[in-house]
């Protein structure tokens, strides 16, 4: 299968005179239908490298290549039209005047008939839950509903990617719990590729594969699993621990063998209860 | 904050004034304030009065609205009136000071002049109150359509309202929040003398005015993400209908102008 995104050893510097580039020789492939988390500390690169995905930031070195076109001046429109965006800020992405003219935005853009508009900004907002706000004014809504609207507004574009640029960070648990949930809907309904920027790291947790950056380089990629399974190494890298990892440390500390690899939540209990009952 | 501004606020509903076309709500009012100049006696006034009022009554929004619509501006009016009554010459003089005299004449321009100030302020009230901002913006990219002939920038200009309308409200949340957290720091709005006013205004505007900065960029680049490339070739959801009682009004307001210029004297 060819891969949907292949970045060949990108480096991109925001001035030329820069003594340190944002994003230094990355490389690295995503394919169809996966749901890839990037992860790193504040100013490891990861929103700058998301934006070298759909042309927002034109790379000084290197190829980039979208669901087989090559980033340039000229596919950068039909680039575009493949890779859904969602960005952190609700308020400062919202662009029409209610939801569902926020919906039609992006379809307007591309001159998108006005009756397959209606019908798609209705099943959009259908895929998010929030046909019932299809009126409502951007300013009497929630962050979580601001971003659903968001997502909605990409979803009705129909691209084979979505890009979440910390689409969570500023929303609370609940908020943030609603939009994982519509996305992971959308993305088994519609076989998308997901690409999730991300500092929380149960969302993390959940994605098929990790990049972690650091210092504008890609240091690591492979599985929660292994990544995870670093243990307090990850916190060496600016990053946090799963919670499942925190309990295992505390464990240690106090005494109980655990195993070394990676467990998720669920693995956890799992483990827990058999161990409590072998004694 | 809000709840003070009844200027450009929009009182939802199902009326009949509400269902109309934007278009023929901006214009219908534009219009009204050109033929009211027709009117110069008693009898038109009162017919346009009353016109008016039942164009109120139609739209079911509480006359309060209106009131408050022309209270802010009472001063500017009852000012512009007493000019007019004490400087006005002409017909029996009831009484004189000095170059001041009330005069017949004077009384009556007077008074004509409020009753054109109101109503052209409950015109413009109903039409704001009963026409949602959004609508109120389609209207206009309409009306200005022809003046893209001469290069004028219709889409843009049109894109700019709809935003600044659709920024408006984040924009006083923000403003009460940085006025809230400078307050916590210590400054104290609204107090002291005009200078100590003024310099209390600068730890909020220059906050906002960089938010606002920051706003712009995040909108543009989400704005382009979304495949945004100018006004060529762009589809539009919203439409407007133009519908039968579109037309009846069309008519009512050219039966009123025959009228007005039959009550002309």
């Amino acid at each position: 299968m060819d891969p949907i995104v292949e970045l060949k050893n990108i480096t991109f510097k925001y001035q030329p005179e820069d003594s340190r580039p944002a994003i230094d020789h990355v490389s690295l492939e995503i394919y169809p239908g996966e749901w890839i988390a990037i992860i790193g500390h504040n100013g490891s690169g990861k929103s700058t490298l998301a934006k070298t995905i759909n042309g927002l930031l034109l790379p000084n070195e290197g190829e980039v290549r979208v669901a087989g076109q090559i980033l340039s001046e000229e596919t950068v429109w039909g680039i575009r039209k493949a890779v859904g965006m969602v960005f952190q800020n609700p308020d400062n992405q919202f662009v029409g005047a209610t939801v569902e003219d926020d919906v039609a935005f992006g379809m307007e853009n591309q001159g998108v008939p006005r009756e397959d508009m209606v019908t798609r900004v209705k099943d959009a907002l259908e895929q998010v839950r929030m046909s019932d706000f299809a009126t409502r004014e951007p300013a009497r809504l929630s962050g979580g509903q601001k971003q659903r609207v968001a997502i909605a507004g990409v979803v009705a574009l129909r691209p084979d990617l979505i890009i979440l640029d910390e689409a969570t960070s500023m929303l609370d648990p609940e908020g943030r719990f609603e939009v994982i949930e519509a996305i992971k809907k959308i993305k088994e309904e519609s076989q998308l590729t997901v690409i999730s920027i991300t500092h929380d790291i149960d969302e993390a947790a959940n994605a098929n594969r990790l990049f972690v950056m650091k210092q504008g380089q890609l240091v690591k990629k492979g599985t929660p699993e292994e990544i995870f399974s670093e243990g307090p190494k990850l916190i060496e890298l600016g990053l946090d621990l799963p919670f499942p990892e925190k309990l295992k440390q505390v464990l240690k500390e106090r005494g109980l063998s655990v195993p070394d690899s990676y467990l998720s939540e669920e693995g956890m209990v799992e483990w827990l209860w058999t161990s409590v009952l072998n004694k | 904050m809000m709840n003070k501004l009844i200027f450009g606020r929009y009182i939802p509903g199902d009326s009949f004034i509400h269902k109309l076309d934007p278009r023929t709500k901006l214009l219908g009012s534009f219009y009204f304030i050109g033929i009211i100049f027709l009117a110069n006696n008693w009898q038109s006034y009162l017919f346009l009065a009353a016109f008016t009022l039942v164009a109120i009554a139609l739209s079911k929004i509480s006359f309060t609205f209106f009131w408050k619509g022309v209270r802010p501006l009472l001063w500017l009016i009852l000012f512009t009136v007493a000019l007019q009554m004490f400087f006005t010459s002409g017909g029996i003089v009831y009484w004189q000071w000095g170059i001041l005299q009330l005069t017949e004449f004077g009384v009556r321009n007077g008074i004509f002049i409020f009753c054109r100030f109101v109503l052209i302020i409950f015109m413009s009230t109903l039409l704001t109150l009963s026409t949602p901002p959004l609508e109120l913006s389609d209207a206009l990219e309409y009306v200005l359509r022809p003046l893209k002939a001469v290069k004028f920038p219709v889409h843009e200009i049109s894109l700019m309202l709809s935003i600044a309308l659709r920024f408006v409200p984040t924009l006083m949340d923000e403003t009460e929040k940085i006025m809230n957290a400078q307050r916590a720091r210590g400054v104290d709005f609204g107090e002291g003398n005009l200078i100590q006013k003024m310099q209390a205004i600068v730890p909020l505007l220059i906050p906002l005015f960089v938010s606002s900065f920051n706003r712009a960029e995040d909108l543009a680049t989400a704005m382009e993400a979304r495949g945004y490339q100018g006004g060529e070739g762009r589809t539009k959801y919203r439409i407007l209908h133009w519908q039968r009682r579109d037309t009846a009004v069309v008519v009512v307001f050219a039966l009123l102008t025959v009228i007005l210029i039959g009550l002309k004297s």
